[in-house]
């Protein structure tokens, strides 16, 4: 079913779920929105699975026309989206007639916003995921961000009768100084004591090469004890390199399977859709935790998720 | 390349969700076998792990911390090791030839390799397409075979200015390695040659035909049968879309 025609397709919009995964042995990334979170609301909101897909806006958000009566939400930063120019809210299940116009304005924190239309977007599942790898040229659709003129289409339509909202108290905040906590290692004996301690001590800044495969970073330069190369092995979301100019780089969604550069740590799972919310100039700072206060970490962020399922559904049960 | 196996395999965490065994800072066969063998050890297991990705010297465990723990898995994989101190056979292992026609438009860099060497043309070709290669990984872009080792005869270092685009099919020479690009990416390999196979769809399962450990063979062709197997890989491809 057609839901939406794309008016302006914004800076960098795709269609994302919650990734491909099982292919990095064949050199497929993981893709997928880069905060999940949002992702998973948003489907939530308009009660969709969760990983059905969204659309994923960068800074600069679309300008949608629709095209029959649906249900949307829109998550993540706070991108000032409106319907026929009026404001609307966030976080939210939103009604939508035919001709209404959907538009998102200046990005007031955070750097993607995600819309989940009830349903989900109809696009082929490809390797088990709607994900777009806009590199590989597959997924999402034909492979590539949105543009003008395009054709936004859900999977099956039952409109709600009730419209969610989350409430206030577990909506992210996104501010512009993001503290990442992570785990050293696989190759943190590639450098000094003093790199390590400059690492963990000093403030990173995101520079303009920042997008979907990961984030270079401007600030101290890390010393290596020696090389600063590796024979190439495996990488993941999260992961941080740092090549031989001593300024570390964050591995995201779209980054290759294998990477030459030693890895000095590793983001934890829900700092790292934090930070999949950073945006040029923000300020990533890291420190250290071990193994088992990230999946701490990691427990308590999908117990969010579980308290977040239950908020919704037992709404549904009381319609 | 060298044989310098570490003396035990080295376990390190990888973030909240993964650990890494490593056998060796270098490539090397042996270090490669042992990755091999672990990773079918590891999946016959059945171990409650998320993912396997096999690399040169290392294996990647990606697991969920929400059903197992980083110390437990530890322990897991040291006994499970134990028992594979013996190289065991390789057994079912893939054999594929690949066809690939080596010069001129397709190989642009191959008088370089040749020159680079004091060979001719036919040299380089024979000796590349005379041995049997090793697919020691699959890394850089979806679908890329890191294939290994070359003859040190024509082992060349890579181009000083990488080329923006590289056909897709494109057979490549990067110090005593070769690859194949499955799809248009950048790079700075030598190229020597191009195949008509296409080695990576994501309309497949798997997507792509070669996985580590497989063996592989270049058969030089010629230009009038790369077009031909080009034109009837692209009809069962269309095919198999339509029957979709």
């Amino acid at each position: 079913m057609k839901v939406f025609q794309v008016i302006n397709a914004g800076l960098f919009t795709t269609v994302q779920d919650l990734g491909r995964y099982g292919y990095l042995r064949y050199g497929v990334p993981i893709s997928g929105a880069m905060d999940t979170f949002s992702l998973t609301a948003a489907n939530l909101l308009v009660a969709n699975n969760e990983n059905d897909a969204c659309l994923e806006t960068t800074l600069v958000g679309p300008k949608l026309q629709t095209l029959a009566t649906t249900q949307i939400a829109i998550t993540g930063g706070n991108c000032s989206p409106t319907v026929n120019g009026q404001r609307v809210a966030m976080w939210q299940t939103l009604t939508l007639r035919e001709g209404d116009v959907v538009s998102f304005g200046r990005m007031e924190s955070g750097c993607r916003a995600y819309l989940s239309i009830q349903g989900g977007i109809n696009v082929p599942l490809l390797l088990g995921s709607r994900s777009t790898y806009v590199r590989g040229g597959f997924g999402g659709l034909e492979g590539r961000q949105l543009k003008i003129g395009d054709v936004i289409e859900a999977s099956d339509m039952s409109l709600l009768t009730v419209e969610y909202s989350l409430p206030i108290k577990h909506v992210p905040r996104f501010t512009n100084q993001l503290a990442a906590h992570v785990v050293l290692g696989p190759q943190d004996n590639m450098f000094t004591e003093k790199g390590l301690s400059t690492f963990l001590s000093n403030p990173y800044k995101v520079t303009l090469e920042a997008d979907r495969m990961g984030y270079r970073l401007e600030g101290s330069v890390i010393e290596h004890v020696l090389k600063a190369d590796i024979v190439s092995d495996a990488i993941l979301p999260g992961a941080i390199q740092v090549p031989r100019n001593g300024k570390p780089i964050v591995i995201m969604r779209d980054a290759q399977t294998t990477g030459g550069y030693p890895k000095i740590a590793a983001v934890g799972t829900a700092d790292v859709d934090l930070l999949g919310q950073a945006k040029p100039d923000d300020v990533i700072e890291f420190s250290k935790v071990t193994v088992k206060e990230a999946q701490e970490r990691t427990r308590e962020y999908y117990k969010l998720l579980k308290t977040l399922r239950g908020l919704l559904d037992r709404k549904a049960v009381n319609v | 390349m060298s044989n310098e196996l570490y003396v035990s395999a080295r376990y390190l965490p990888f973030g909240d969700n993964a650990l890494l065994v490593e056998f060796s800072d270098t490539i090397s066969l042996e270090a490669n076998l042992k990755v091999t063998v672990l990773s079918e050890a590891v999946t016959k297991a059945k171990m409650r792990i998320e993912e396997l990705v096999p690399t040169y010297r290392s294996l990647l465990i990606r697991y969920d911390p929400l059903k197992t723990t980083y110390e437990q898995l530890v322990f897991q994989l040291k006994d499970l090791e134990k028992t594979l101190d013996k190289p065991s056979p390789e057994t079912k292992r893939q054999k594929i030839a690949i066809p690939v026609v080596y010069g001129g438009e397709y190989g642009p860099d191959l008088a370089y390799v040749a020159k680079h060497h004091r060979l001719t043309e036919q040299q380089v070709v024979k000796l590349h397409s005379s041995r049997e290669y090793r697919v020691y990984m699959i890394g850089f872009v979806a679908g890329f075979p890191y294939l290994g080792e070359v003859s040190d005869e024509i082992a060349t270092p890579r181009l000083e200015t990488p080329r923006l685009k590289v056909p897709a099919g494109s057979v490549g020479i990067a110090e005593t390695q070769t690859g194949i690009y499955p799809c248009e990416a950048p790079g700075g390999w030598q190229i020597i040659g191009r195949t008509p196979l296409v080695l990576f769809n994501p309309m497949q399962q798997p997507p792509t035909p070669l996985k580590a450990g497989d063996t592989v063979n270049f058969e030089a062709i010629s230009e009038k049968e790369f077009r031909t197997i080009e034109k009837q890989t692209r009809t069962k491809l269309s095919q198999r879309n339509k029957s979709e």
